[in-house]
């Protein structure tokens, strides 16, 4: 490996106030020019437009700034923060974070998307629908499932989704007596929360000694109480789950139905697909695997693919195609109904349209296997490190991500996983991701350097870690104390127990201030 | 304020490791590995730990004993220290331990430090039972009780926390050791003594960004999960344990922490009975278990509730036994699995297998139950 010199990062610190606290009494943004006369003849007093029973009693207590202040407000604070294009994106494994071209930014912010309205008539927005038909035939080839939906606004909604029509199914074939969802404790967590949140019973299997779920504890486990599977593959991990067409077949056979978390596909994209061993439904999140910016820098969308079995579950309206019109369907009585307004977040749809068009199917398998390559050269390296170790056996080789540990450095000098993920946004890296939890892993790092990072990226990466490793064995206070180049170093976390000091709005925040009569 | 910690040392402890026996539990074994030339790890180890907190020296005081079982780890270190006049002679027992720790007692102490293994903190447990805050350094061979901080590193970082008045958390622990009824019969097998109150690192205040919850929460969702699950004129058998116990105190009733109780429609029917007393009262009556798991073991049956014999076991059947455990619980047992040692090795056998762990309102993880070889 070229050792690359390490970059050195110097936040700006600004002491912002608070947006509230900015506001001057009378202050504008802009005025909002009076209504002409004709207009104002044809649709009357604009007060008269709102419902009455949704019109605020009071004015609502809202800062009042010119632009500029608001400008510099934000701005301050983005100089206070790492982003995505300031930085290397590669400690976020498990988030998929690519390189999201900006001309797909240029084609989304086009005035023929964001000036139309979802309340139009569909014959007046055949182009936008043409774009979301063409898209779903493309995900059903890349799942090889038969419909699909982009309502979902996150993984999450869609996984929920997804299990509100495996929830349906078991109802229409008059077997809702099915109350437990079987999920592996390295799938990702919403694969328990969701059905938990639809009322399932969620059982967890636990890794084995190879890091993946047991067969056998599978099929001890499978019921007339079993609703479904949910499970992703692979899972954190980064290990593929050779015997999933084997988990998939136990399910069916005792009646339930399997749902995979494609959430991330970027290891397996165009190589294996959900429907191919008999999933029944899965998911993609296009902000991740299909290039969309996202993790609070852009909206998201998951799309969710099923067989025709499960199809007329799927959410209103679905698009369909006569050979000459697009249009909305909204007459499906069986649907689980709606999870989210219109169609979906489709500046997102309309972006990994662009990616996977500027790709083609080539290009997609491509993505996979640079992915998959990466994460093996950054494996190489990050386990030459001391302290570092790659936890479960395996003889295959990792997809797209490893769960690392900095375990046996924790112990040997009280540095561990957040002291690491602090102190690496001193050589400039945003701080990586640990784990979701529960931390079974200890002391946890995944990394995902996906097909968009550059040799010299992932070298960087691996030198900052290997520096910070020098660093808590000669001198841990050093990392301990990090970051030092950063507007806040170290909060006191124990805060965060603790609700008198936590606040969710302005309002709570004047009350547990104790200034509540000073502005209201 | 400054911090009052006790400190006491098994000076012995460990060096049965080194020189390849089992524990120094046995004093003809201690005293060969002292003439083997092994040095006591428990003091070299005890004073890394207070090595690394140097810094904080003006915000603790140390009270411990001369010599060996205290004083030899901290001296000349830059940290007050105050002796109490009890002195031990060189070859320092159990009874040392015990007489050191009562003398410890008198001075109202914040947190007591100890360092050894398993034979240590059973002694220091017959003492303070769960009254006093306590953590472990682990210095002993093959340590089970999970009383002890991970490594002696991370021993002097909780002990900051609690220094500084930082974020830190107490837990009631097992103490476990030998069994040494078991042990005259020459059958080598662990027993559950108690709990210790201890100090532990509140990692997962860190973790609170990914949406942990803590133990005692983890607790709180067990226990209502578990009372919605308690059906009319049924006996539940409830074995020892704090998880268990806060079951109990959702319910408003006391709960025997080493020993089994029964309860019956939301009442106590009897506390801490034995297996025949359990035997009497399920003959004609239908009857579930509710155990936990021994912490760092994994034992579901055989430790501190050998009332839930065979007998009961098989009479209740497989079906009817609920498994309760925190979530940190079982990931602290790192993939090993849950055992039993009903004292029938067929039974074992039985309930070898996978089985649900309740870990919450809705939540259960799969774990295997293996059989002990």
């Amino acid at each position: 490996m070229n050792r690359p010199k390490l970059r050195k990062y110097q936040a700006h610190k600004w002491d912002e106030p608070l947006l509230m606290e900015l506001s001057t009494s009378g202050e504008r943004g802009i005025h909002v020019i009076k209504a002409e006369k004709e207009i104002k003849e044809l649709i009357g007093d604009i007060k008269d437009l709102i419902p009455e029973k949704i019109v605020r009693e009071k004015k609502p207590n809202l800062p009042e700034l010119s632009q500029p202040q608001v400008l510099r407000h934000y701005l301050h604070l983005s100089q206070m923060v790492l982003g995505t294009d300031v930085t290397i994106d590669i400690g976020l494994g498990t988030c998929t974070m690519k390189y999201s071209p900006k001309i797909h930014e240029q084609i989304a912010a086009s005035s023929k998307l964001t000036e139309i309205h979802p309340n139009q008539n569909e014959e007046t927005i055949q182009g936008i629908l043409e774009i979301l038909y063409k898209f779903g035939e493309i995900i059903k080839e890349i799942s090889g499932m038969d419909a699909v939906s982009f309502q979902p606004g996150s993984g999450a909604q869609s996984i929920f989704l997804n299990t509100s029509m495996m929830r349906a199914y078991h109802e229409k074939n008059k077997d809702p007596s099915r109350k437990e969802i079987i999920t592996t404790m390295f799938s990702h967590p919403t694969n328990a929360a969701c059905p938990a949140t639809a009322g399932y019973d969620v059982l967890t299997l636990m890794p084995e000694e190879n890091g993946l779920p047991s067969l056998e504890a599978l099929k001890e486990m499978v019921s007339e109480n079993t609703a479904g599977l949910l499970i992703t593959n692979p899972e954190d991990t980064g290990i593929f789950n050779p015997k999933i067409k084997e988990f998939v077949d136990t399910v069916h056979n005792a009646g339930g139905l399997c749902i995979y978390d494609q959430a991330n596909a970027n290891g397996i994209l165009g190589k294996f697909r959900a429907r191919d061993i008999g999933f029944d439904m899965c998911h993609f999140n296009l902000h991740k695997t299909f290039s969309s910016p996202h993790g609070s820098m852009g909206p998201a969308c998951g799309v969710v693919a099923c067989t025709k079995e499960i199809a007329k579950f799927l959410p209103s309206p679905i698009i369909t195609f006569d050979g000459d019109k697009y249009k909305l369907d909204y007459n499906r009585p069986d649907s689980v109904g709606k999870i989210k307004g219109f169609f979906g977040n489709i500046g997102v749809v309309l972006r990994a349209y662009s990616w996977v068009m500027s790709l083609g199917a080539k290009g997609l398998k491509e993505v996979a296997e640079i992915s998959v390559l990466n994460n093996n050269y950054l494996e190489k390296l990050l386990k030459k490190i001391k302290g570092v170790s790659v936890p479960y056996k395996t003889d295959k080789k990792r997809l797209d991500q490893i769960r690392f540990s900095w375990e046996k450095m924790t112990d040997d000098t009280g540095v561990g996983s957040y002291d690491v993920e602090r102190r690496m946004t001193d050589f400039g890296l945003q701080s990586y991701w640990t784990s979701h939890y529960p931390w079974i892993v200890p002391e946890p790092f995944t990394p995902e350097p996906c097909e968009s990072y550059s040799l010299r990226d992932i070298e960087y990466f691996a030198s900052v870690m290997e520096q910070i490793s020098k660093e808590a064995y000669e001198n841990p206070e050093l990392v301990k104390t990090s970051p030092h180049n950063s507007p806040i170093s170290r909060i006191d976390e124990s805060v965060m127990l603790d609700a008198s000091k936590t606040a969710l709005t302005y309002k709570q925040y004047l009350r547990k201030k104790g200034k509540e009569n000073e502005k209201t | 304020m400054k911090k009052k910690i006790g400190l006491i040392i098994n000076p012995i402890a460990g060096l049965g490791g080194k020189s390849g026996f089992k524990g120094t539990d046995n004093i003809e074994i201690k005293n060969q590995a002292l003439k083997m030339g092994y040095s006591s790890e428990s003091i070299s180890k005890t004073r890394y730990v207070f090595e690394n907190i140097l810094s904080l020296f003006n915000k603790f005081e140390i009270i411990t004993c001369p010599g060996e079982m205290g004083e030899e780890a901290i001296k000349n270190l830059d940290i007050n220290y105050k002796l109490f006049e009890q002195t031990f002679k060189k070859n320092t027992t159990s009874k040392d331990t015990k007489k050191a720790v009562k003398e410890l007692l008198k001075e109202n102490i914040d947190l007591l430090i100890f360092a050894g293994g398993d034979g240590t903190a059973k002694d220091i447990y017959e003492i303070v039972k769960d009254e006093i805050l306590c953590i472990g350094i682990p210095t002993g061979v093959k340590i089970q009780s999970a009383v002890y901080a991970k490594s002696p590193k991370l021993a002097s970082e909780i002990i900051s926390r609690f220094i500084l008045n930082k974020t830190y958390s107490t837990e009631l622990r097992e103490v476990m050791d030998i069994d040494e009824e078991e042990y005259r019969n020459e059958r080598i097998k662990s027993k559950l003594y108690g709990y210790l109150k201890i100090l532990f690192d509140k990692k997962y205040v860190q973790n609170i960004k990914a949406g942990s919850i803590s133990s005692k929460e983890d607790q709180k969702l067990i226990a209502h999960e578990i009372i919605n699950l308690l059906d009319q004129n049924i006996i539940y058998i409830v074995g020892g344990g704090s998880t268990t116990k806060q079951i109990f105190n959702e319910l408003k009733l006391e709960k025997t922490l080493i020993g089994v109780d029964l309860i019956q429609n939301k009442k106590i029917l009897l506390k801490d009975v034995n297996e025949k007393q359990i035997l009497e009262k399920i003959k004609n009556n239908k009857a579930k278990i509710i155990v936990t798991i021994i912490g760092n073991q994994g034992y579901i049956f055989g430790r501190g509730n050998q009332q839930i014999s065979a007998k009961v076991i098989r009479k209740i059947g497989k079906e009817n036994i609920y498994i309760v455990a925190t979530k940190k619980k079982i990931l602290n047992l790192k993939g090993e699995p849950l055992l039993v040692d009903s004292g029938d090795p067929e039974l074992d056998k039985e309930l070898s297998g996978y089985v649900k762990v309740i870990t919450g309102q809705g939540e259960r993880l799969v774990c295997k139950v293996g059989v002990e070889e």
